[in-house]
């Protein structure tokens, strides 16, 4: 029961992540395989405080989130001021989070690759629950709000969403920003859940990971990435008793999602009632219109 | 004053000049049509307006105010909207959300109010849909609010775009073909459209287009471009009659004959 437990609670942790990543890469439209790194930047801080400072949990998390949102600036800061296209974009986040490991290998306060054990356990499965549900309500009214709309016209069209008088630069840094809180939210109760970090847990395979469940998830849409990252660590634990063979699992689903819904599970819609309801109306219809041709 | 001055704008790409010594004015209230033969630096000139190039040489005047050089942001918040040649929707969004996302200036509330969704920001946004819908009703699209952008047929996609440019509340409107690509019963459709909205928003239009019926039927004056260059300025009827125009449509022999 335990195990199941940790499950949750790790995937409830990943959701605030992806979700903060979604507004980034799924709703802003760019592309980051450097957000591991806020996470680090959001574990180390808030565990560094609480460990040698006893500083209490929540504020500890705080900082951390204001941590990453503030290094999200000195990243952003140079990157989106020159219009960095797409790709281009995607591989400075690619070396920011390969050079915020491997700083965090060679400071002394980190106690480099060693790790930092012991931190103390606060993170139980109904924090992150809490935390994750908070988080993916804020992201709602976020996206719902004209800085989503904001947003979402930048990734749909930046020259038309220009010549409408809004600021690129503004709109994709706070998007940053705010996926970059979220990464360092997430980070923090990580760190206060395994009780133990070090730099090689935030690698690029993490980034990815988050990455693609955006894009698996479908780009523009909250419930999509959720679901995305929940199937991405609840299949590979499922599996254990496979071995090896889990991570070609894992490898297949995103195949197989890209096969059979390029634009993601959700595409740019969200998981509802409605949405639901659609769905089957779609296959009545169907169904009428075969009646009809026979 | 003329609300629009062009002086002396020349716009190099290297060695490549697109748009040469261009000087011509619009005045409050006209509509002004903008011709010439394909590649004739027509959309350069809407783009070196709205700030999406900055000219080489010469001033940009808009409202007394020297716009030459300054922000695409700055020049729409300055009162010029524009539609462009390519159709640009914000193809996922929704028709309303469309209109709705350039209202954005009028949505008075912080990111702190946005982010817990406050009573103030659910009141901004019902005032902000009212005021789409108002937009949408003008143009003729409000059967189709909840339809995605790109499922519209091309007609009302030129609509939608039109629509998103005056919730903009310009007093410039730049219209970069709006009729392209439509059959003549909707070309008669669009000549009323733009004849309305000049009407009921008091603004000032230049339109570049291609269908000679529709600049004939909405432009009283014309400015001709060729290669970049200003071949004339004149009233419908001296265009239309004019020598180098219908050479530079139509080719020396054929004008000569």
């Amino acid at each position: 029961m335990d195990y199941i437990y940790g499950v949750m609670a790790v995937i409830c942790i990943e959701i605030i992540a992806t979700v903060g990543l979604s507004v980034f890469t799924g709703f802003t439209g760019l592309f980051s395989l450097g957000h591991a790194a806020f996470m680090a930047i959001g574990a180390y801080t808030s565990a560094i405080l609480t460990y040698f400072y006893h500083v209490p949990f929540v504020l500890a998390l705080l900082s951390g989130m204001l941590m990453s949102g503030l290094i999200s600036i000195i990243l952003g800061f140079p990157t989106l001021r020159a219009k960095l296209r797409g790709d281009y974009f995607a591989i400075a986040t690619l070396g920011f989070g390969e050079a915020m490991r491997v700083i965090l290998e060679n400071l002394s306060i980190t106690q480099g690759a060693r790790g930092l054990p012991g931190i103390k356990h606060y993170t139980t499965l109904p924090v992150a629950a809490i935390f994750a549900v908070v988080v993916v309500w804020l992201t709602k009214n976020f996206i719902l709000s004209k800085f989503g709309r904001n947003a979402i016209a930048v990734r749909e069209d930046a020259v038309a969403a220009e010549m409408a008088g809004i600021d690129l630069f503004k709109v994709r840094m706070l998007s940053l920003i705010y996926s970059a809180m979220c990464g360092g939210l997430a980070g923090g109760l990580f760190a206060h859940y395994l009780n133990f970090i070090q730099p090689a847990m935030f690698t690029s395979v993490l980034s990815t990971q988050l990455t693609s469940a955006v894009v698996a998830g479908g780009m523009g849409s909250i419930t999509g990435p959720i679901l995305a990252i929940a199937l991405f660590i609840a299949v590979p634990e499922v599996l254990r008793v496979a071995n090896m063979w889990r991570l070609v699992a894992y490898g297949l689903i995103l195949v197989l999602i890209m096969i059979f819904r390029p634009s993601g599970i959700m595409g740019y819609h969200e998981l509802s009632f409605e949405w639901i309801g659609n769905l089957f109306r779609k296959k009545n219809c169907n169904k009428i219109a075969d009646k009809r041709r026979t | 004053m003329p609300l629009l001055e062009l002086k002396n704008v020349t716009k190099a790409f290297g060695g490549i000049i697109a748009v040469k010594d261009v000087s011509f004015s619009v005045d409050s209230g006209e509509i002004i049509g903008l011709i010439g033969p394909n590649g004739a630096g027509k959309t350069t000139i809407f783009n070196l307006i709205t700030g999406v190039y900055k000219p080489t040489e010469g001033n940009i005047v808009f409202d007394g105010k020297d716009i030459t050089g300054a922000s695409p942001a700055s020049i729409v918040n300055a009162g010029i909207a524009r539609t462009f040649q390519n159709i640009r929707l914000f193809n996922k969004l929704s028709v309303l959300e469309n209109i709705r996302t350039v209202l954005y200036r009028e949505a008075d509330y912080g990111l702190g109010d946005a982010l817990l969704r406050t009573p103030k920001v659910t009141r901004i946004e019902k005032k902000l849909y009212d005021k789409s819908l108002e937009y949408l009703e003008v143009v003729g699209l409000t059967d189709f609010i909840k339809n995605r952008a790109d499922s519209l047929p091309y007609g009302l996609q030129r609509k939608l775009e039109i629509a998103r440019a005056l919730a903009l509340d310009p007093k410039l409107l730049l219209l970069d073909e709006p009729a392209a690509g439509m059959n003549p019963d909707e070309c008669v459709d669009l000549v009323e459209l733009i004849e309305k909205i000049k009407k009921t928003y008091d603004l000032t239009i230049i339109l570049i287009e291609h269908h000679m019926d529709v600049v004939m039927e909405l432009c009283p004056r014309i400015v001709v471009i060729n290669f970049g260059e200003m071949l004339m300025e004149g009233t419908t009827q001296e265009v239309q009659n004019d020598s180098r125009v219908l050479k530079a449509y139509l080719g020396e022999e054929y004008a000569n004959a």
